[in-house]
């Protein structure tokens, strides 16, 4: 009807129409769409820190093995390292339960349908976490080799599973995930002799490709084969942890 | 499949410098992401009108600005493009390259209907 009281306005902006004064305005922002989860896992590392906790997030593809890993894992560092895990899955408490048999505090986060667990998740996990008491926390990532490798949780160091019956060019697929590896570990690797299509140096090859120089183990956790390596990382990292949270917070943090 | 999820937070954070400036209308979203974000654009670009439904960013145009990726070579010094699944310098091939571009998740900047004439927020350190 007429261009001046807004009345020929669609209803949404009729609210804003009456106003003598507008002006649009265009703020830049610059700052990370995932900057409140980046923060929250800031928050969660210096807690680590402040405890001394060395804090492994542990990623790969659904029956990788993550969980086997860990029990394997939990045996062999019994005497040496007190290790809590946190347990990532859509559904059950099966994994947790299974960390729990081996006398281990672990806690499940059941994620519903997110494909990945995010900073807010595991803080909110840590509650139930005696951080005290414990030296190593292994946070076991939804099993999915996409979505997780996009969100900082506060962990220290990343650590990829491939097992042997995965297919050697899953870095090449999967590079947003295997480039912030820190450690490859292929698993399964008691299978290895039967499987004609899986070459642990084309694996490899694949993730130098990503420029990446993590270093990479075989093993087979079922069969207790080549787990030394794997432990030795662990202890080794435990005490580069420990040296690092000897310093003042601000050495660290910078 | 996670972009809902980065949609969502990306919505959060653009309402609330709505809010701070005053704002009565979002009208454009300008982001920028690189391949080795994990990010999708256009499975982003699809969440977006599902994310702002029924909020003040309800219309708004989402600009995404791709980025190439690009690395810097430590032992040769140059700067090249290359590929998702191979990293590395494409002159020299050597695995001591830098990322210098490819992996940003950016919100770059928000474009406002504000309610009245202020200059404070055109400050950027006011967001």
């Amino acid at each position: 009807m007429c261009d001046t009281c807004g009345c020929n306005l669609p209803a949404a902006s009729v609210g804003e129409s009456y106003k003598p004064v507008q002006q649009s305005a265009t703020v830049s922002v610059l700052k990370h769409l995932l900057q409140r989860n980046n923060d929250q896992a800031l928050h969660n590392r210096r807690h680590f820190d402040a405890h001394g906790v060395l804090a492994i997030n542990l990623m790969s593809a659904p029956g990788s093995g993550k969980t086997t890993l860990l029990e394997a894992t939990i045996d062999a560092l019994r005497q040496t390292l007190r290790v809590a895990v946190i347990e990532g899955d859509l559904e059950t408490e099966n994994d947790a339960q299974r960390i729990r048999a081996k006398g281990i505090p672990a806690v499940q986060i059941t994620t519903g349908t997110a494909c990945h667990l995010d900073a807010h998740m595991v803080h909110k996990a840590l509650h139930a976490v005696n951080l005290e008491n414990i030296d190593v926390l292994f946070i076991e990532n939804v099993g999915n080799l996409v979505c997780p490798a996009s969100f900082d949780l506060g962990q220290h160091r990343n650590v990829v599973l491939l097992s042997a019956t995965e297919g050697d060019d899953k870095p090449a697929k999967y590079p947003v995930m295997f480039r912030a590896a820190d450690l490859m570990l292929i698993t399964k690797s008691d299978l290895l002799p039967w499987l004609d299509d899986f070459y642990s140096a084309h694996a490899i090859r694949n993730l130098r490709n990503l420029a990446s120089n993590a270093p990479v183990f075989e093993l087979s956790a079922r069969k207790d084969v080549g787990l030394a390596p794997w432990l030795q990382w662990v202890h080794s990292e435990y005490a580069t942890q420990h040296a690092r949270v000897a310093q003042p917070a601000r050495a660290r943090d910078g | 499949m996670h972009e809902l999820s980065v949609c969502k937070a990306l919505v959060n954070e653009v309402l609330r410098i709505a809010m701070q400036c005053d704002a009565v209308w979002v009208t454009g979203v300008r982001l920028r992401v690189g391949p080795l974000s994990g990010v999708v654009p256009a499975l982003l670009a699809h969440a977006y009108p599902i994310a702002v439904a029924g909020t003040c960013a309800e219309g708004s145009l989402l600009a995404i600005d791709e980025t190439p990726i690009r690395v810097r070579c430590a032992e040769c010094g140059l700067e090249t493009d290359t590929q998702m699944s191979r990293l590395l310098c494409a002159v020299c091939n050597s695995t001591q390259v830098a990322l210098v571009s490819g992996d940003e998740l950016l919100l770059e900047s928000v474009e406002l209907q504000l309610a009245r004439v202020s200059d404070e927020v055109m400050e950027a350190d006011h967001v």
